[in-house]
Parts: C-alpha cells; sequence; structure tokens
C-alpha cells in the first residue's frame, strides 16, 4: 500500500440559511445546491474544471431528484466530465460526503472533490396515500376505459389528503424533539443551561457577522446576504418566556423553539484536495481533514437517539489517541441545545464513558471558551444535509486563521447516528 | 413623452383587444434599478469559455443554473470557429438554450473582427455571425437583445466593461448591434459602482432631453460633469448641473469663441477626460424647399462645432490620453429620412468623424465612438406628427421608443475608462430599428 497523503480542505462556500417558507420558499434542492458549488467554482476559478469527485446529497428529496448531484453538476460550469454522486446519511449528508472523499485523496485513487449538501422543507414533495397511489399506478397501466373505472372503484374523497412529511423516527413514532426532550430529562439538563447556551450560538454568530468572519464563505442566494433565523439581540431572559415545544404538558418540558433548531433551507459545499493538486493550481490549503468517524446506537432500545457523536468521538480519539482536550475548537452541531449538553455531560460522566463507551473513565470536560466560537446551528439554521460541509468550512477558516491547530467536529443524525472529524492545520 | 399605446395594452382591456386585433404588445423592458434578481447566465463555445465565465462571475452574475431555471443570457465564445461549417456549434448552442431564456434577456455572440482573421473560411464565418445576430435580435421576445462583440486578439481585459453593458439594463435598447474592442492598456480598475470617479466629463446640450439624462448618468458614475446649453435654457441647464454637483457652461457651440471658452473650461478642470457632443438640432424640409438658414444650421450645430471643438481642444492638449470623444449620430444619418438631407449629412458627417479620428488619435489611445440614436422619447420627437410618431415607436425589434437615458447609459459605457479598447464604433440605440439595418 502507498503512503497516505495529506487531505487539503481548500475552501468552502455556502448559501445564507433561511427559516423554512420565508425567503426561499421558491426554490428547490437543485438550485440551491447548484448555487453551494458554483459560488465554490467561482472563488477558486475552476471553471471547466474536471473534478474527480462530487458528493452532495440532500434529505428531503423528491423522487424526480434521484440524481441530483449529477443534475447540479451539469448545471455548474464545472466540467461536464465531472462524475457526481448523489448521498444521503440526514444531517451527516455532507460531512459524510467529505469523509468519502477524503479517504480516497488520502488513498491517491483521486485527487480532488467537493462535498456538498443541501436541503429544503419549503419544497418538500407532498406523498398520496398507498391507497391513492395504487389507483394511479392501475390507471396508468389500464388500457381500456372498463379498467381505468374499476381502478376507482370504492374511492373516497379521504384518500386523497395528503400524507405530510414527517421527521419523525420511523422506529419509535417520536419527533426528534421528543427523543431530545428525553434525553434532557435523562441527564438532567436545565432549561436555563439550554437556554443560555442558544443565546451565546446568536450572540456568536452575529459577532462572527460583525467582523466579517462569513464574507468569503457565504454568497448571497435570492437577495439574502444573511442567515434569517440569526438573532443577534437574542438574551436568555427572552428565550425563557418560550413555552415547551414537545413536551407541552407534564410542565417539566425544557425544549423549545428557541433552543431548538428550526425548519431550514439552504446548501453548502465544501472543496477537498490533495496538496499537489491545490499547489497546481495555486489554491490555499486552510487546514488538513485528518480522520473521521461515523458511529450508531440502538436508540429504539432505549439509548437516547441522538447520543452517538459520544460514540463516534470516543472511537476516533482512541484510534488517533488523542484525548478530548488536545483540541482548540470544537464544532458540536446544535440540533439542540440539549443535544450539546448532553453529549458533554457524558463525556464527562465516569459511568457513561465505562459502560457505553467502553472506556477507562470519564473523557472529562472540555474548554467552554473553544466550542463553537463562530455560532452554530441554534443561531445560523440547520438545513440538514448542508450543516456538515458549513461546520468543516468554518473549522478549516478558524485554523487558517489561527495558523495551527486542531478542531473537532461531531454530528449527529437521525436514526442513532453520529459522525465526527478532526481537522488539523 | 408618455407612450399612450404602451400604456393601454399593458392595461387589463388592452392586452386583450390587442391581442384579439393581433397588434403589436411592446414589452416593459427592464432598466437600471429595477428590483428584480437577474437569472444565471449560461456560457458555451471556444476557448474563452472559461475566461468568460470567470469574467461573467467577476460582473456579479450568477452562473449556474437547473434545467428549470430561466436563464438571463446565453453567452457563445464563437472565437474557436475557423470555418462556416463550424457555425453549427453556435447554432446548436442557441438551438439548445434560446426556450430558456427570461423576459429581457440577452443573446451575446463574442468573435473575432473578420478583417483580422488570417483564413479566408474564418474570415467568412466570423462575417456570417453579423447576420445572425440581427436575425436573433428580431427574434428575441418579451425585450430580449442580442449583440454581437467583435474581440481583438489579446483584448481579453478590455472585455469585462462591454460584457457588462452587454449583459446588463442598461443597454435595454440597445440590440444586434456588433460591438468592436481592441487591445488597449487599461488604468486601474475603478470601483464598479463609480468606474467614472475623478473623471471630468464635458456635454453639450445638457439642459433637457437626452443630454440632461448624459449628464446625470454620467454624474451617477461619479464624473464630474461640464454641462453645456444655450444661453437661452441656462435656467434648466443650471439646475441640472446643481443637481449633479456639476458646472454649467452657458454658450452657443456655434459662436466664434465657443471653442476658446470650452478649452479654459477645460483647463480649469485639469484637462477633459470624455467630451460628448450631444446638442443637436433638426430643420427638417424636403430638399427642394429647403432655406439656406435651414442647411447652415443644422450642419453648423451637429457637425461643424464639434468638429472645431475637438480641433480646438486636441491642438490645445486638453484632451487626456485615454481620453474619449463621444459623438451623438442618428439612424438618420445610416438610413436617410424624408425631410432630413440636412439633419441626415450632418449624422453621417459624425460617423465620418468617428471613423476618421478613431484611428488617427489610436496612438493617444483617445477613443473615438458614438451613439445613434433611434426613435428616442424627448421632446425632438414630440414634434413628429401623431401618426408617423406612433410608427415611428413601433418600427423596431422591440416595438417601441426608447428613453433618453437608454443612450445615456450607452454613452456611459463609451466614457468609461475601461472601455478605452471600444474606438470607432457606431452603436445604435435604436431596439433594432429597421430603418438602415
Ligand atoms: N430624440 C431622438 O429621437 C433622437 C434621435 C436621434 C438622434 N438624436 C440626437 O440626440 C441629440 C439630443 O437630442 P434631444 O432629443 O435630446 O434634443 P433636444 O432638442 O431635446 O435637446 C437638445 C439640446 O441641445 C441644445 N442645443 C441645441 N443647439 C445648441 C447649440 N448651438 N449650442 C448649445 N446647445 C445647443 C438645446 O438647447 C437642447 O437643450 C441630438 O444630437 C439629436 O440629433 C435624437
Amino acid at each position: 500500500m502507498t503512503e497516505l497523503r495529506r487531505v487539503a480542505i481548500v475552501g468552502s462556500m455556502r448559501t445564507p440559511f433561511c427559516r423554512s417558507n420565508t425567503a426561499y420558499k421558491a426554490l428547490s434542492n437543485q438550485e440551491m445546491l447548484t448555487t453551494a458549488i458554483q459560488a465554490l467554482v467561482n472563488q477558486h476559478n475552476l471553471h471547466g474544471v474536471k473534478l474527480d469527485e462530487v458528493n452532495a446529497g440532500a434529505v428531503v428529496t423528491h423522487a424526480a431528484d434521484w440524481n441530483l448531484a449529477r443534475e447540479t453538476v451539469l448545471g455548474t460550469t464545472l466540467s461536464p466530465n465531472t462524475p457526481a454522486t448523489t448521498i444521503q446519511q440526514a444531517c451527516g449528508t455532507s460531512l459524510q460526503g467529505a469523509l468519502m472523499a477524503a479517504a480516497k485523496i488520502a488513498s491517491g485513487e483521486i485527487d480532488c472533490a467537493i462535498a456538498a449538501g443541501t436541503d429544503t422543507t419549503s419544497d418538500a414533495s407532498i406523498v398520496f396515500s398507498k391507497k391513492f397511489s395504487r389507483r394511479l399506478i392501475a390507471v396508468n397501466a389500464a388500457k381500456t376505459f372498463g379498467q381505468r373505472l374499476k381502478a376507482f372503484r370504492g374511492f373516497s374523497l379521504k384518500e386523497l389528503a395528503p400524507v405530510p412529511p414527517s421527521n419523525g423516527e420511523p422506529r419509535t413514532g417520536l419527533s426528534m424533539g421528543d427523543h431530545c426532550e428525553l434525553m434532557a430529562k435523562e441527564w438532567q439538563i436545565s432549561r436555563e443551561d439550554q437556554d443560555a447556551l442558544a443565546a451565546a450560538s446568536h450572540q456568536k454568530a452575529a459577532a462572527a457577522y460583525e467582523e466579517g468572519f462569513f464574507d468569503d464563505l457565504m454568497t448571497p442566494m435570492a437577495g439574502v446576504e444573511r442567515d434569517n433565523n440569526m438573532r443577534p439581540d437574542s438574551t436568555p431572559e427572552a428565550l425563557a418566556k418560550l413555552r415547551p415545544a414537545y413536551d407541552r404538558k407534564s410542565g417539566k418540558g425544557t425544549l423549545t423553539a428557541g433552543n431548538s433548531t428550526p425548519l431550514t433551507d439552504g446548501a453548502a459545499a465544501v472543496l477537498l484536495a490533495s496538496e499537489e493538486w491545490a499547489a497546481a493550481r495555486g489554491l490555499p490549503v486552510l487546514a488538513y481533514l485528518r480522520m473521521g468517524r461515523t458511529s450508531a446506537l440502538d436508540f429504539v432500545a432505549g439509548e437516547g437517539l441522538l447520543m452517538a457523536p459520544t460514540v463516534a468521538v470516543a472511537e476516533l480519539l482512541q484510534r488517533t489517541g488523542l484525548g478530548l482536550q488536545d483540541f482548540d475548537y470544537y464544532e458540536i452541531h446544535e440540533a439542540f441545545a440539549a443535544q450539546v449538553l448532553c453529549t458533554l455531560k457524558a463525556w464527562e460522566d465516569d459511568t457513561f464513558c465505562r459502560e457505553k463507551l467502553g472506556l477507562d473513565g470519564a473523557l472529562g470536560a472540555i474548554d467552554r471558551s473553544k466550542l463553537n466560537v463562530k455560532g452554530s446551528s441554534l443561531a445560523v439554521g440547520h438545513p440538514f444535509a448542508a450543516t456538515g460541509a458549513r461546520v468543516v468550512g468554518v473549522l478549516a477558516k478558524l485554523l487558517n486563521e489561527k495558523g495551527s491547530g486542531r478542531g473537532l467536529v461531531s454530528v449527529c443524525t437521525a436514526g442513532g447516528m453520529g459522525v465526527a472529524a478532526i481537522i488539523e492545520k | 413623452m408618455k407612450d399612450g399605446y404602451m400604456k393601454f395594452v399593458h392595461s387589463g382591456a388592452g392586452r386583450v383587444i390587442a391581442k384579439t386585433l393581433g397588434l403589436p404588445i411592446p414589452a416593459k423592458l427592464r432598466r437600471k434599478g429595477a428590483p428584480s434578481t437577474l437569472g444565471p447566465v449560461l456560457i458555451g463555445g471556444g476557448e474563452l469559455t472559461g475566461l468568460l465565465q470567470s469574467q461573467v462571475a467577476e460582473l456579479g452574475y450568477q452562473l449556474g443554473s437547473t434545467p428549470k431555471q430561466k436563464v438571463h443570457a446565453l453567452v457563445f465564445d464563437a472565437t474557436s470557429i475557423k470555418t462556416p461549417g463550424e457555425l453549427a456549434n453556435l447554432y446548436r448552442f442557441f438551438r439548445q438554450n434560446i426556450r430558456r431564456m427570461d423576459r429581457c434577456g440577452r443573446a451575446l455572440v463574442i468573435s473575432r473582427p473578420p478583417e483580422d482573421c488570417d483564413s479566408p473560411e474564418q474570415h467568412i464565418a466570423m462575417r456570417a455571425l453579423r447576420g445572425f445576430i440581427r436575425s436573433l435580435g428580431k427574434e428575441m421576445r418579451a425585450g430580449g437583445t442580442s449583440q454581437l462583440i467583435e474581440l481583438s486578439a489579446g483584448a481579453e481585459q478590455n472585455l469585462p466593461s462591454t460584457l457588462s453593458f452587454c449583459l446588463s439594463p442598461v443597454s435595454a435598447y440597445v440590440s444586434a448591434q456588433t460591438i468592436r474592442v481592441n487591445a488597449v492598456e487599461l488604468a486601474e480598475t475603478a470601483d464598479p459602482k463609480a468606474p467614472l470617479a475623478g473623471q471630468t466629463v464635458l456635454v453639450t446640450g445638457a439642459a433637457r432631453g437626452i443630454g440632461r439624462a448624459i449628464a446625470e448618468t454620467v454624474a451617477s458614475y461619479g464624473a464630474m460633469v461640464i454641462g453645456v446649453d444655450v444661453p437661452p435654457m441656462q435656467g434648466e441647464l443650471d439646475k441640472v448641473c446643481r443637481d449633479i454637483g456639476g458646472r454649467a457652461l452657458p454658450l452657443d457651440i456655434c459662436a466664434d469663441d465657443a471653442a476658446a471658452l470650452i478649452c479654459e473650461a477645460a483647463r480649469a478642470n485639469g484637462g477633459l477626460d470624455c467630451i460628448v457632443h450631444n446638442a443637436g438640432i433638426t430643420r427638417d424640409k424636403s430638399l427642394a424647399a429647403m432655406s439656406d438658414v435651414q442647411w447652415d444650421l443644422t450642419m453648423a450645430v451637429n457637425l461643424q462645432a464639434p468638429l472645431t471643438i475637438n480641433a480646438a481642444l486636441l491642438e490645445a492638449g486638453l484632451i487626456n490620453d485615454g481620453g474619449r470623444i463621444v459623438g451623438v449620430a442618428s439612424i438618420s444619418g445610416i438610413a436617410g429620412n424624408k425631410g432630413q438631407t440636412n439633419y441626415a449629412a450632418s449624422k453621417a458627417g459624425v460617423i465620418g468623424m468617428v471613423e476618421r479620428y478613431s484611428s488617427v488619435l489610436s496612438a493617444q489611445s483617445i477613443s473615438v465612438n458614438a451613439v445613434a440614436p433611434g426613435f428616442i422619447e424627448t421632446e425632438m420627437t414630440a414634434k413628429i406628427p401623431f401618426g408617423i410618431r406612433q410608427a415611428g415607436r413601433r418600427m423596431s425589434s422591440l416595438q417601441q421608443g426608447g428613453l433618453p437615458v437608454d443612450v445615456a447609459q450607452t454613452v456611459a459605457w463609451l466614457a468609461n475608462p475601461q472601455s478605452i479598447g471600444v474606438t470607432g464604433n457606431v452603436v445604435r440605440v435604436c431596439g433594432q430599428n429597421l430603418l438602415g439595418a
């Protein structure tokens, strides 16, 4: 086997993120993904360039988008000879896309790739009831008028009621918020701590905008230049006034619309390459994607749905011999404030680390001042598949500005999975 | 001047009536300042494709698109076409994409000047494009335009200002034009929002109509304007100049001391970076009935005064190196017009001035161009009798008259120091008027 190569993060671009059914309600996933990838192409002058791979996807898709990544590439100014793979791993999609490409770059199989993700819940497909769908298929297949008529025998108007898309877990019937509420109760995460984390996320993101941190990471879309979920004036006191969003009845619910991410539309993309490829094109190396790890746990049997990142990170640390404290930045995706707080608490918990992570003892606490320093999903929003690429881009830029250092990424996903990665400079 | 018919067909009932009677329904042109965001630009063709893509992206246009999206512009690089047979590539590009064109879309072809081509096949193929672009202009729907840019070899850096003009709503009423861009060393790129910052521009006939729009437009791009008009118009002239922070210079350009006064004003401002010879008059009469005064006055204002003033300024070195001279011709000067032997002669003379002086002054990097307005809604055209006026408006591919600002934006493009590679061009601002085309 040849020696592994370092994987350079060359740059990233994203659209501003917007709350569902607001500024992007007329846009499709393909349009948003095209905008993000094209902006990355423009920024690095990749017009007509053949990339070895584009891994991209969306979580909420139309059946017609089965070849989303390749169709998107064909609409950009990248060489049409650039192959693309449509991928999906819930909220881990674009981070997983980056890890897949990175492994191939490291092994020498490819030299350059884009990993990207997009999501819109404004353009979700309306699904007809099973019964009505079967009738439509029968009508299509019918050859005679009689057969056609037969297809509609016993038809009731109720069948026409569309089945709304849901982000509930198919195996538990609970929504992600319900699951996270259970986790918050199990780990005794207070409402105050959640609101404080959420307010801090807004304030840090707003400060990052003010200093121009996002200027070269973002491209305007549909006249929007900033994430429209962000509230610079957000305070824990104001957030404390919101009513629980999931557990509305018991009086013990702590998750609210303020400390949970809203449904969001947007897209993000990141460019990875070998150092040689970047140098040949005169492109910068912001940081290196060192290693990733994906884990899953049995949430159906009662594990916390969004606790898998604790496992992924523990396994990643074991493989690299690093400690949880050996990082300059932590980018822990904020699906819910409670998810982040549960994760941190679990790492500090001796029993959890022994029993669930198979370690000798607790991983310990992290320096909170290094956590999500430019704000995270609670502030900017969370278009599911786009978040991984956003986070990689932010962390790479942070490390580049610092000059050297190490950062940890973790993203929790539906289905009880977690994706983690280490980025270094 | 209001175009009542245009208003009528855009009213609910008017549209129905116009459709039933098969009357033309002119599109509402998208002009600068319209709030909508423009759709993506699709670029294809030869070796310059990548360069065009980066220049177009740099101009702030969206490049990526999905098949469902309407596109704002189709841009084809025809510079790699070597034979007439290869024109099929151009045909295919537009054939495949033309239906995706949004309203007020732009079709743009970049080619090489035919006479620069070494091989006869390429010369002929490049020449063929002029016919293509003119026909496409007539087929464009809903306010769309087409242009051909003949780019000299090595003039790639000179392209962006013209690319920007052709793609942007500022060229709303310019269609089916062939624009030649030469390779000329460029000054530092200025702030794209104020490309005329620090430039002194003198505009004659600035008190009203097209001249006023020119003064206001170049000022909006940062220019210091010296406005000239006849003393009886001083009230209007002062107001225009005050509003744009410019300087009023009331004088009759035909007066004996006009050139000297203009030189004095130019000197006081460190020389002129651009002069726009806009002042013009009509004295229409059939030749048989024309008086000497009608002939003499028209020739004096429209042609002789610009020539005298240019000569004096150049002699005194008061047109700065890299300066621009912009004449205002007319489609009458190209096509001729009944009752306008005097006017058409003067305006064709302006075209002669462009042809002659552009080559003479190229050594000093001074560009000489003219705009040739078609039917523009001003007090000049308001004098035309009703029936002819209506016909004048409709007799173009865009089926409407233009506005003074359309001419002014075209002048502003030619006045831009980044456009110095554009010289010897007569650009019609006529919505592809049938006259002389
Ligand atoms: N309006 C059109 O449709 C049209 C079409 C083709 C060409 N043009 C040309 O565009 C130019 C402007 O036309 P317009 O429609 O704005 O006309 P206009 O009559 O509205 O304005 C012309 C201005 O020039 C000034 N002027 C005339 N003689 C002058 C002199 N001797 N010295 C100084 N100033 C003098 C006038 O006072 C007036 O302010 C003219 O050259 C005209 O020939 C106009």
